[in-house]
């Protein structure tokens, strides 16, 4: 659930913006106006600037060796990774942040290790009809390779999951796979009903935190969960770095999910002995540049306070909603509880019946980015009956102006359309 | 930059807003063929009622965006009534009208070097309204928008032929 929060800081979109090159990029016609973050986040100069220099002035592999760069190698490595646990409140950061390609990657570890060593044929698993792709068909495989049952908590039609139905569905689940905040919806799950639901039936929780973790602050343990799922570029780091975070005990009790080096701490011709937490999960050379290139990112966000990043971001989508709804009134659909509180800084429209993609390319002409599709997320567009949105979302370097010019460009679709 | 009335000209958002030979046909006789982009979701399903070498009746449905459905719409008025090796004609055209690249790795096409005229045009072959869709070049996210009913067209009569060989 967002907190209602006291403002400890501000954070002013339009100031940011210089700290992110692309914003400032040259081009022809009018400025970019990037409202795709909840796709991918922009790269503040400092994220940039440290990859450089650790590139070149220290860059060696990790694990391995013994001379003076390589230990800064690991240093800075293993200094990105207790930022990264330390931003989610980890209790155990050295052991219990897995550091992964993306999300998709975290999410499918789960599967493949927890899952199929924990699960049996039979046993029913509880997703939501909300869940990206990402946190669907790692389940439909491992449901494929085990014989599970799926089971899945409905939207209802304000974007908040079904609770009703909850208690009646999670009866006898081993799991319960839920996104933390909505990719299309941006509507916040409310963690704490379904943590009861899963410990009273000996189930544990994953928490797809993709969406809500680079904008809402977080603390692992007060969400509850068991494990948590987030990738590095939609939080101003690099691509190519993800993160599972997972209860030390559980990480324990998990057995590795890729072999090859690093992940082992012996192999004879006869087998082999697991690593420690986390390297455990780490096998092959991990991404290290992308690791403390997340590093600096976290350090930017906590620079400006997650809880300054929530309130700019509650702000701004209050003004959205109130602009988009005023300019367009009966034109635009916003689909999605519409309570800025209650969700994260991304609004899916429909407008009258221009198709999305349509309306991306009409939006792209006045420098307005926006992702138009199903956002890998086709069960949901099913469910809100429609083939897919056009999507604005908002971050940090975002500012009421971007909001106007986007308002704005929506008139020319009507121009060009009707 | 390439501006907004290059692509959406006012002949294909005619096409977008009122669809020609929109319907299904019963399947069989008619053959069914989908069409379908799973990046962006747009979906096209072509019927095509083949007799004795000539396309006699095509039908289209689907949902998609303006430049998918309007090029669906266009594709069922110039191939309606044509025979196969004219329709195959029309699909090379507006293919070269599309995409040069594709022509010009497509060597089985037997047209030389491959890139085919910057107006689209291949003897004997009138593109007519298809002509409008020429902007969409300048937009290479769109063209598999625009190709989507053509492939499905070309699926069918492809499949048209191993069924019912043409006669010698």
């Amino acid at each position: 659930m967002a907190r209602l929060i006291d403002r400890v800081g501000s954070v002013d979109g339009g100031l940011l913006r210089a700290d992110f090159p692309v914003l400032d990029r040259p081009r022809e016609g009018p400025r970019l106006v990037y409202l795709d973050s909840a796709s991918s986040s922009q790269k503040p100069r400092a994220v940039l600037e440290t990859m450089d220099a650790y590139y070149e002035s220290s860059y060696a592999n990790v694990h391995r060796g013994l001379y003076s760069i390589a230990e800064e190698s690991d240093r800075l490595f293993a200094e990105a990774r207790t930022k990264v646990g330390r931003f989610i409140g980890a209790p155990v950061p050295g052991r219990e942040v897995v550091f992964t390609k993306n999300a998709t990657e975290s999410l499918n570890l789960v599967a493949q290790a927890w899952g199929r060593h924990h699960l049996r044929e039979g046993d029913a698993i509880l997703l939501t009809e909300m869940e990206h792709h990402s946190n669907l068909v790692p389940w439909f495989i491992l449901a494929e390779q085990l014989g599970l049952e799926l089971r899945y908590l409905s939207v209802d039609d304000h974007g908040q999951l079904a609770l009703d139905d909850l208690e009646r569905l999670a009866d006898g689940v081993k799991l319960i796979g839920v996104t933390l905040m909505s990719n299309v919806l941006g509507t916040i799950n409310p963690l704490g009903p379904i943590v009861e639901a899963a410990r009273a039936n000996g189930a544990i929780v994953v928490g797809d935190g993709s969406q809500y973790v680079p904008h809402v602050p977080t603390d692992v343990t007060a969400l509850g969960c068991d494990f948590l799922a987030f990738t590095g570029h939609k939080m101003l780091g690099p691509t190519g770095i993800g993160v599972l975070w997972g209860r030390e005990e559980l990480l324990d009790a998990t057995p590795p999910f890729l072999g090859g080096g690093s992940m082992i701490r012996d192999v004879r011709l006869d087998g082999y002995e697991p690593n420690e937490l986390p390297w455990k999960f780490e096998a092959g050379t991990p991404p290290i540049a992308e690791a403390i290139g997340l590093g600096a990112a976290v350090d930017y966000l906590q620079a400006l306070g997650m809880d300054a990043v929530r309130g700019h971001e509650i702000d701004l989508t209050a003004y959205a909603l109130d602009t988009l709804t005023r300019r367009h009134g009966d034109a635009i659909v916003i689909h999605g509880p519409r309570e800025p509180c209650r969700q994260g800084g991304l609004l899916s429209i429909t407008y009258k019946d221009v198709h999305p993609h349509d309306l991306s390319q009409v939006l792209d002409q006045a420098g307005v980015c926006v992702r138009a599709g199903h956002h890998c997320a086709k069960p949901l567009m099913r469910r809100l009956g429609v083939s897919g949105t056009a999507r604005a979302s908002l971050y940090v370097y975002n500012d009421e102006s971007d909001v106007d010019a986007l308002a704005e460009a929506l008139t020319q679709a009507e121009a060009l359309f009707f | 930059m390439a501006g907004l009335e290059d692509l959406y000209r006012e002949i294909i958002l005619d096409h977008y807003r009122n669809p020609r030979n929109r319907g299904e046909l019963p399947s069989p006789p008619a053959r069914r063929v989908e069409g379908f982009n799973p990046l962006c979701g747009d979906e096209i399903v072509v019927y095509l009622d083949v007799d004795g070498g000539t396309i006699a009746d095509v039908k289209v449905t689907g949902q998609g965006c303006s430049i998918s459905q309007s090029s669906a719409s266009m594709m069922s008025t110039v191939v309606k009534g044509r025979s196969i090796d004219e329709a195959r004609a029309v699909i090379r055209a507006f293919k070269g009208l599309m995409s040069v690249h594709e022509a010009r790795l497509d060597s089985g096409d037997g047209d030389g070097n491959g890139a085919a005229p910057a107006d689209g045009t291949e003897p004997g072959v009138a593109l007519g309204d298809l002509a409008a869709l020429q902007g969409v070049v300048k937009f290479p996210v769109r063209i598999k928008c625009a190709t989507l009913s053509w492939n499905a067209l070309a699926q069918g009569l492809d499949e048209q032929g191993l069924d019912e060989p043409s006669p010698a």
